[in-house]
């Protein structure tokens, strides 16, 4: 038996899980609807009159994805925990780091198939003038690795608590510090009073700079390096979690 | 097969499990009985791993918990508490995934899943979502994932707990079918299956291990082992006198059962068997009896003694 069967045994079951319930359909309906109105309602996409995505389509995802994702992710471990199969799960042959895999894979590629579903804005795009696919393809490159990050923080809150409402507050407000500390109203505000390069220390920390560089067609080592740390900082964060409070 | 060392399990300040130790062998099956709170589930979680003790070791066929857990745990079969299962699958789905994640594949898997459900009796749900069953159906759907693997151990917590007594008795049926070749733990607090099923029991108390011999014996040390009930015609006073003249009875209570039947309880001296005695004195005097019997002990009245004893407030519902 390979290393990773139980983990996609794992990621099927969950994946299964989310088709087996209203819960999938409801969010790809709403991540799409909301996605649509703001870039065509709220960004005056027509209005504006160029054929680009990153300031009327990709600068919502991190906002729609702060409150969406946690809604994704709030039910892995602590559904799991209220049900009792944790004890199931944890008690079968398999180390937790698989589990952990399986469980987050399996949320993420649903999150990347809503994702892949907004292809129609690409296609308008496409329609009405010249837009440069390689930018929308790194757009869409940093949305996954963002919509991963935002993921991995939501499966770490949830493997606090069975409570999965909990678990989805503390996600949104971990989620919001990441993407306020490099805001640019907030490190403005807090270049008043901090030297430049303590500013620059938490902006580093913010999702934003790190997206907003994927947005504007850059593919820069250092930011796909970021998000991949704090997928993989959560999800060891995860495991400590599942390793000291399995039955709690 | 299960060898379990001194286990110490602490939650905060409380300590749940206190210096627990028996070894467990195939052939053995183990009625692991205690209050509520006792320590039941935490010492079985241990034992599978679900939760690392504080102190102490857990062997499981060679494998240690602690250690090797994943090998381990390739040789239990477990039924947590209150049977968890995932309730938007259905129970052939659920048995297939609990197949795959026993490392079997393809159609051996499906082979497992098909011979679980079947030796459950769960072929005529088998389409059903786990929520909508039953909880017999669930209890046994949960008990087919444990033994899908054929497990050398199996470990059940409660297993006959809120099914009806035709449930129980399905369930019981199943664990001494199984008992011949396993080493089988479970725990229970109703008494009655200790003596339908067990061949070993170990009473547990405010987390320490407070009796570990076989059914028989532990009946044995009820405060009624022994004790001779008999109804005879006779005056009250004299009976009770002359029951109490038997060398070896400690106490004898006589009362009028109606206007000729007196039923005396004689009990005796460390805990000896003393019918023939009693029945010698009837005879001798010439009274007639309508009913004798000697008490084969309760296991309830013996739980009591031995759980009772311990400081009561330590057995608080155990922390969720």
């Amino acid at each position: 038996m390979g290393a990773w069967d139980p983990a996609r045994t794992i990621g099927k079951r969950e994946w299964n899980s989310y088709f087996n319930s209203p819960v999938a359909y409801i969010f790809i309906i709403f991540f799409l609807i909301l996605m649509g109105f703001f870039t065509f309602a709220v960004s005056r996409f027509y209005e504006s009159n160029q054929a680009e995505l990153s300031r009327s389509f990709f600068i919502w995802h991190p906002w729609l994805y702060l409150v969406l994702v946690p809604a994704v992710g709030m039910r892995l471990w602590s559904e799991e925990r209220r049900s009792h199969t944790i004890e199931l799960l944890l008690t079968m042959p398999i180390t937790p780091t698989q589990a952990i895999l399986g469980k987050f894979a399996a949320a993420w590629m649903f999150l990347i198939l809503a994702l892949v579903l907004t292809f129609p804005v690409v296609c308008t795009v496409r329609y009405l003038g010249q837009p440069d696919l390689g930018v929308a393809f790194t757009g869409y490159l940093g949305s996954a690795l963002l919509a991963g990050s935002y993921l991995s923080v939501s499966m770490f809150t949830s493997a606090l608590t069975k409570n999965q409402v909990i678990s989805f507050i503390i996600a949104v407000v971990v989620g919001l510090f990441l993407i306020l500390a490099g805001y640019p109203p907030v490190t403005d505000l807090l270049s008043r009073f901090l030297p430049i390069w303590a500013v620059d220390g938490v902006a580093a920390f913010s999702f934003m700079s790190h997206y907003e560089t994927m947005q504007r067609g850059i593919l820069d080592l250092r930011d796909i390096l970021y998000f991949a740390s704090v997928i993989g900082f959560m999800l060891f964060g995860t495991h400590v979690v599942l390793q000291h409070k399995a039955a709690a | 097969m299960i060898s379990v060392n001194n286990l110490v399990k602490d939650f905060g300040a409380r300590r749940a499990v206190d210096d627990v130790s028996f070894e467990v062998k195939a052939g053995e099956v183990l009625g692991f009985l205690g209050p509520n709170g006792a320590g039941k589930s935490t010492t079985m979680r241990m034992i599978t791993g679900f939760i690392s003790p504080t102190s102490g070791t857990s062997v499981v066929n060679g494998h240690d918990v602690q250690t090797e857990p994943v090998e381990a745990r390739r040789n239990i079969g477990y039924l947590p508490e209150n049977a968890p299962a995932y309730g938007d699958m259905t129970v052939e789905e659920f048995l297939l995934f609990s197949a795959k994640m026993r490392g079997f594949q393809g159609g051996q898997a499906i082979h497992k899943a098909e011979a679980a459900m079947a030796k459950c009796v769960l072929t005529e749900v088998r389409c059903q979502t786990i929520d909508t069953l039953s909880k017999g159906f669930r209890q046994r759907t949960c008990f087919a994932q444990a033994i899908l693997h054929d497990p050398p151990i199996l470990i059940m917590d409660e297993p006959t707990d809120g099914l009806d007594p035709n449930q129980k008795h399905v369930v019981r049926d199943m664990i001494t079918e199984m008992a011949e070749k396993k080493a089988i733990v479970f725990s229970t607090h109703v008494l009655e299956e200790v003596d339908a099923v067990c061949n070993r029991v170990i009473v547990i108390s405010g987390g320490k291990i407070v009796a570990d011999s076989d059914p028989q014996s532990l009946r044995k040390r009820s405060k009624d082992y022994n004790t001779v009930e008999i109804c005879l015609t006779a005056d009250r006073d004299a009976a009770r006198a002359a029951f109490l003249e038997i060398p070896d009875a400690k106490n004898v209570e006589a009362e009028q059962e109606n206007a000729e039947l007196v039923r005396c309880r004689i009990q005796p001296k460390d805990q000896q068997s003393i019918a023939a005695q009693v029945l010698e004195v009837a005879r001798r005097r010439e009274w007639m009896v309508t009913h004798v019997e000697a008490h084969a002990g309760r296991l309830d009245d013996v739980f009591r003694d031995l759980t009772s004893t311990e400081d009561v407030g330590k057995k608080e519902k155990r922390e969720e």
